[in-house]
């Protein structure tokens, strides 16, 4: 069920100088950001409960919190969503409306998890919560097996190019631990998942409640050999190697001391958003296309040959050329076209509409631009990937495409190709309110293209 | 500067940052962000452990050059000393512009009154509130992590206050990817969580390995407390200890630090940066559950002060 692809370096690590002593930073992990989706009566928070538990992440004072409250309520037992659910009107109301951050760790890994609410009206949330997952735990029941939202929750995952999906089967208790019953939904679902373009789909069979596969291997489960879900969370994969991509530097802010120690000193601060820079790197900033050399890396204090994405780092250039906030450096081989024409799918995440001929700003990395909406030729629906064309607006949690114009030209590339670069926001020039969350270029990965999906109305270049 | 990862997970990969690079680079980039987009941030610095953490990552994140924002404390006039020494060294270390709203201040004019159980945190929002008006201040770093409590785990890293300084969780925008979004009107600011992603644990362990200087009572030491609702509290003019409370002197250290009517000491031999972090990997209670009075007043005690515009 599950694939699975080693992400090699490039023969040793490029490394620069002065590499700390292991000693100073003991207890160094990795970090995994992730997110869960599942619908209300999936399991999810039962899940989410059980792995801040069993990793011991629920402190007692919170727990004793959370009884209190339970029994304030009359309540037998804990009630464990109150764990989790922060705000007094979803205390109220037992539901989820916002996405929320989690925290907790393994002696292998440190984990941050959106949790994200599964309601249909909230697809803006999942959407939210998967912009910076590198992995998505879909969750379905296994007495329903895959079902409209499953596959709206798949949809999402691979229009954000999430890179990992793991599918986890819950209540398997509730079917007796069946391997057929789990083999049937793991099929169907990575085909599905697999044409949108998924790259690598890990299906688990739990039972969040009881504890199966979750953080302990299930001895009710003989016939299944994989890893649990910790236990994939914490050795899976999650750095891609950033020689393969082409490097994207934008520029966040320019340091100049302008001090006697440092009279001439101008450096570019930013984040690596792709990508490896290296001194010596022939470079060319955008928009202005003017060309330059890396002269120095200081990488938070300390000089280095070499640094990588999503290092927050210093460039300095050989020639003094006029770099500002919202420029981008980019390797002169690899650098990006300019274009003020962009095609891209969005998610519209505002309670107003989008309409056609809507005049927005649009913030793409550190770069801020006006923008007028040309068209909305397609909307999109999640459950069975139908698209609807002219649908003249987009409402709050459409899925739809848009064809924007730019005032300026912007160095944009597919949001198929780089999370980072190829993102943006649409913003309400009149109050800031955050619109719509766009990514460049295609919707689905190619394999869509091939297999189109049953259900689809349209067989034909769905892609839309 | 990266680390080599010493753990499976990623230690095939070269390219792979330790979760403290990854935490550092993400707090440097959301700083660099509000130094490009806003006029007059500053930054909330209360010489407790995350604000001094804030005031590392600003100090790496503008270096070579100078910190490009002013620091404010709110003085609930019930500091600890040690901490209020901590403070003014280091504004004169670096260079730094202090400005104080003071809680003692407000009371001393009729504008606010001192509360029966005598805690001044909650009374800490006017005073700020007033600075950020005065000084028109349009972006607000504070330390908050999301780890801390249930309502700030809903709070974004850019969280934009009306004009009165109110939260509303129910009309925060959405944040997506790194974009974070600043744009606000007149009279409006956001408050800006650079730490949002860090735990209790993350903020020890990165003072360790950059060797950052605290006040020395987060370590252990011999100091007189009293037993108040079940803490440890410091006794001073802030009104401890009453009547029927006995002063005791007992190894100690805090875990957070603010106003002193409701941060309470742990017992704690724990004397070494080392010893501490073991000691909290180790501990059943939250920082907050152990030590601090204030959100204990209700379920919602958190999401209701920050409503009227505290963190």
């Amino acid at each position: 069920m599950s694939t699975t692809h080693a992400v090699e370096g490039d023969g040793g690590p490029p490394r620069s100088s002065g590499a700390e002593s292991l000693g100073e930073d003991a207890g160094a992990t990795s970090l995994l950001r992730f997110a869960t989706a599942g619908s209300v009566d999936d399991g999810k928070s039962t899940l989410v409960g059980r792995l801040l538990h069993d990793s011991k992440s629920v402190l007692a004072d919170q727990l004793e919190a959370v009884e209190r409250a339970s029994l304030g309520r009359g309540q037998e037992t804990p009630d464990l969503a109150l764990l989790t659910d922060g705000l007094r009107a979803e205390r109220e109301q037992g539901i989820t409306i916002d996405v929320a951050y989690r925290y907790f760790a393994t002696p292998r890994r440190r984990f941050i998890l959106a949790d994200t609410p599964g309601h249909v009206q909230y697809t803006r949330n999942m959407v939210t919560g998967a912009s910076t997952a590198e992995l998505a735990v879909v969750l379905v029941d296994a007495r329903n097996g895959v079902v409209e939202q499953t596959r709206r929750h798949a949809a999402v995952a691979a229009l954000l190019r999430v890179p990992h999906v793991v599918l986890a089967v819950n209540k398997m208790d509730l079917v007796d631990y069946a391997e057929p019953v789990f083999a049937a939904i793991a099929e169907e679902f990575t085909t599905y998942a697999a044409s949108l373009g998924v790259p690598e789909i890990t299906a688990i069979p739990i039972s969040a409640l009881a504890g199966d596969n979750v953080v302990s291997a299930s001895a009710n489960m003989d016939w299944y050999g994989g890893p649990t879900v910790l236990e994939h969370l914490e050795t899976v994969s999650v750095v891609a190697d950033p020689s393969e991509d082409p490097a994207r530097f934008p520029v966040q802010y320019v340091i100049r001391p302008q001090t006697a120690e440092h009279p001439d000193y101008r450096g570019y601060a930013g984040q690596i958003a792709s990508g490896v820079l290296r001194v010596g790197d022939a470079v060319t900033v955008l928009p202005s296309g003017r060309t330059s050399t890396i002269e120095a890396i200081d990488a938070l204090g300390q000089a280095v040959d070499v640094a990588w994405a999503p290092q927050s780092v210093t460039v300095r250039l050989a020639d003094d050329i006029d770099i500002s906030r919202g420029d981008l450096i980019a390797p002169a081989a690899t650098s990006p076209g300019t274009s003020q024409d962009i095609e891209a799918t969005v998610c519209h995440v505002a309670d107003r509409p989008l309409t056609v001929g809507q005049r927005v700003l649009l913030k793409h990395t550190t770069r801020t631009v006006k923008a007028i909406v040309k068209d909305i030729p397609s909307r999109l629906t999640l459950d069975d990937l139908s698209q609807h064309p002219a649908p003249g607006e987009l409402v709050a949690n459409d899925i739809g495409r848009v064809v924007i114009r730019t005032a300026e030209p912007l160095a944009l590339d597919a949001y198929a190709d780089s999370r980072r670069t190829g993102s943006f926001l649409l913003i309400d020039p009149a109050d800031g309110t955050t619109l719509t969350a766009g990514m460049a270029g295609n919707a689905f990965a190619d394999a869509a293209a091939e297999a189109a999906p049953a259900g689809a109305t349209d067989d034909e270049g769905w892609d839309f | 500067m990266t680390t080599v990862a010493t753990v499976p997970g990623d230690i095939d990969n070269p390219y792979a940052l330790s979760h403290l690079d990854a935490l550092e680079s993400e707090g440097v980039h959301i700083f660099r962000e509000v130094a490009g987009e806003f006029e007059r941030p500053v930054i909330l610095f209360s010489g407790g452990k995350d604000s001094i953490v804030m005031l590392h990552l600003a100090l790496k994140a503008f270096a070579p050059a100078a910190v490009p924002f002013s620091l404010l404390h709110v003085d609930t006039g019930h500091n600890f000393p040690e901490v209020l020494d901590y403070r003014d060294r280091a504004v004169e270390r670096h260079g730094l512009r202090l400005h104080v709203a003071s809680v003692q201040d407000f009371i001393d004019r009729g504008e606010l009154r001192e509360r029966p159980d005598g805690t001044r945190n909650p009374l800490q929002t006017v005073p700020l509130l007033d600075a950020i008006e005065k000084n028109r201040f349009d972006a607000v770093f504070g330390g908050g992590r999301r780890d801390e409590e249930k309502a700030r785990a809903k709070e974004r890293v850019f969280s934009l206050r009306d004009e009165f300084g109110g939260w509303d969780p129910r009309r925060q925008r959405p944040e997506l990817w790194q974009l974070y979004n600043g744009r606000h009107s007149p009279g409006e600011h956001v408050r800006v969580f650079p730490l949002s992603n860090w735990t209790e644990l993350d903020v020890w362990q990165y003072i360790a390995r950059e060797k950052i200087e605290l006040p020395a009572i987060y370590y252990a030491h011999r100091r007189e407390v009293f037993a108040r609702n079940g803490m440890w509290l410091a006794p001073g003019e802030w009104g401890g200890p009453k009547e029927g409370e006995h002063l005791e002197t007992r190894q100690v250290r805090y875990r957070t630090v603010g106003d002193m009517s409701c941060t309470g000491a742990v017992d704690s031999d724990a004397d070494t940066i080392e010893a501490v972090i073991t000691e909290i990997a180790a501990s059943r209670l939250t920082e907050r559950g152990a030590t601090r009075a204030d959100d204990k007043m209700s379920e919602a005690a958190m999401e209701d002060r920050k409503r009227e515009g505290y963190f």
